[in-house]
């Protein structure tokens, strides 16, 4: 898909919406569907990655520093990396404030 | 020239569908479409017809092996009825949505409950929104054309969608009826090789029926929508070239002596030759009376319908299903809304009658267009009249 999903008009599509592109589907900014957030306290991050294991959306991955951190444009805030860490890094945060 | 042959027509149906030569057959059998798929499997265990036939568990499967059939890129056959299409019913939508040219004959049944084998259109009704090409047929000829025509029109490359053959349960499919069969190699000519044109391939991988956000369903529905009214053309196409081939002309609305009618009667399906009789019948007494027969129910035929009753007074139409709680007669609703906004059209009488099997004979026709003419005359409190209940 060379336009994004907000431009492509029905005669874009291929019949019977038929995906001819692999992997497009990560195009998709499913991250809006967030109500909650994770927000971080790396001090305590031991880099043992079991946030990443646990994340149903697999969108968790080292940061430069290797302390690990959800991809916002897929993150879904369901909040299992946060009842998951063994140090508690990971609060939630509602997403309005 | 060719030879008519006496044979069951659901017998004929199986015999024009190994015509078509399908590379796939998955079904459960349900009565009354059972003879057409028993005598496929016949055809297929006797090595006369060189397809994959799967038997299946249920007709959710059944049509669920279509999808993956028609998928990659295999000529398909269903047949159902009744109760089977209702649980199918989700996949039938997905057939359509995406885009896959498969070819089921429904051996039209009612839907329970109470429980009855015999025939009313409202498993017809049930999938009328599925985005299925709908082709209605009234005897064997129609039946086993129509079943030939419409593997060409769902793989015409202007068209990709599933059709349905509708065809009575037992006033067809359990009748003997004298049926010429076209040959095979002008078959041949006139089917081409099923290509479509994305199908399944390890070399060209792609996906299918995916996850749609909402900022492409819309789209995909009016992709859909344009497609199937733009079939039209196509069908008309393929029917007139299979006039020229086998003798034989089909149109969307088929017009019996309503050209100046007065008062028209519309009918589908098998009862449409005895409302014909009965229309010979008031004719011969001097009664401006006319049939118009529905043939194609999706897309649905506005244009041909506005023409073939423009300047009537009156407009008859006979269902055999009930929406219930609405309109009464789903045809006579669709027809309300084909002719509402025009400045001129005749006034629509709504009839419901031959319920779960029960006969409308030539008698009933007569009863049913005189009373027509009454309450359009008189006007009547009830949004349609349904015939022959017992107070």
């Amino acid at each position: 898909m060379a336009k994004s999903e907000h431009e492509l008009t029905w005669k874009d599509l291929e019949i019977g919406c038929i995906v001819t592109d692999p992997g497009s589907a990560r195009q998709y900014e499913s991250g809006t569907w967030r109500s909650q957030r994770p927000t971080y306290d790396f001090k305590k991050c031991i880099k043992c990655g079991l946030c990443a294991l646990n994340c149903p959306e697999g969108c968790i991955g080292p940061n430069k520093e290797g302390h690990f951190e959800a991809d916002m444009f897929y993150c879904k805030g369901c909040g299992v990396c946060s009842r998951e860490c063994p140090t508690r890094v990971i609060t939630m945060a509602e997403e309005e404030e | 020239m060719t030879t008519r042959i006496g044979v069951e027509v659901s017998i004929a149906v199986a015999d024009a569908v190994k015509l078509a030569n399908p590379d796939v057959v998955a079904a459960y059998p349900i009565t009354p479409q059972t003879h057409i798929v028993e005598h496929l499997a016949e055809l297929v265990a006797n090595g006369e017809l060189d397809a994959e036939y799967i038997p299946v568990e249920s007709e959710h499967s059944a049509m669920s092996a279509c999808l993956g059939s028609a998928a990659a890129g295999a000529r398909t056959f269903t047949a159902t009825s009744s109760q089977g299409l209702a649980l199918m019913n989700e996949v039938v939508y997905v057939a359509s949505s995406m885009r896959l040219p498969i070819i089921m004959s429904v051996a039209n049944r009612a839907l329970s409950s109470p429980l009855s084998i015999w025939c009313d259109h409202s498993d017809m009704m049930s999938v009328r929104d599925t985005g299925w090409i709908q082709i209605i047929t009234e005897n064997g000829q129609q039946a086993v054309d129509n079943t030939i025509c419409a593997f060409r029109i769902g793989e015409d490359r202007r068209v990709l969608l599933p059709v349905m053959v509708h065809l009575d349960g037992f006033n067809l499919t359990h009748v003997i009826e004298p049926i010429i069969f076209p040959g095979q190699e002008e078959v041949d000519r006139f089917l081409p090789p099923n290509n479509y044109p994305l199908p399944l391939n390890p070399d060209r991988p792609v996906a299918m029926g995916d996850f749609a956000p909402p900022a492409i369903f819309t789209e995909a529905k009016w992709a859909q929508e344009v497609n199937i009214r733009n079939s039209m053309k196509p069908i008309l196409e393929v029917w007139d070239e299979f006039n020229r081939i086998f003798g034989r002309q089909y149109a969307p609305v088929e017009k019996y002596h309503s050209d100046g009618a007065r008062v028209i009667l519309m009918t589908m399906g098998s009862v449409s030759e005895t409302a014909s009789v009965a229309v010979d019948e008031l004719r011969g007494a001097g009664q401006e009376v006319g049939q118009v027969r529905l043939r194609l129910w999706r897309p649905f035929p506005f244009d041909a319908l506005r023409r073939a009753v423009s300047g009537a007074d009156v407009l008859i139409v006979m269902d055999r299903a009930i929406s219930l709680g609405g309109p009464g007669g789903p045809v006579a609703s669709e027809v309300k809304a084909a002719l509402y906004n025009l400045p001129e059209k005749p006034r629509v009488v709504s009839f419901v009658a031959g319920l779960g099997g029960r006969d409308i004979t030539v008698t009933d026709f007569k009863n049913i267009i005189k009373r027509g003419v009454e309450i359009a005359a008189g006007g009547s409190p009830n949004e349609y009249e349904i015939y022959g209940v017992r107070e």
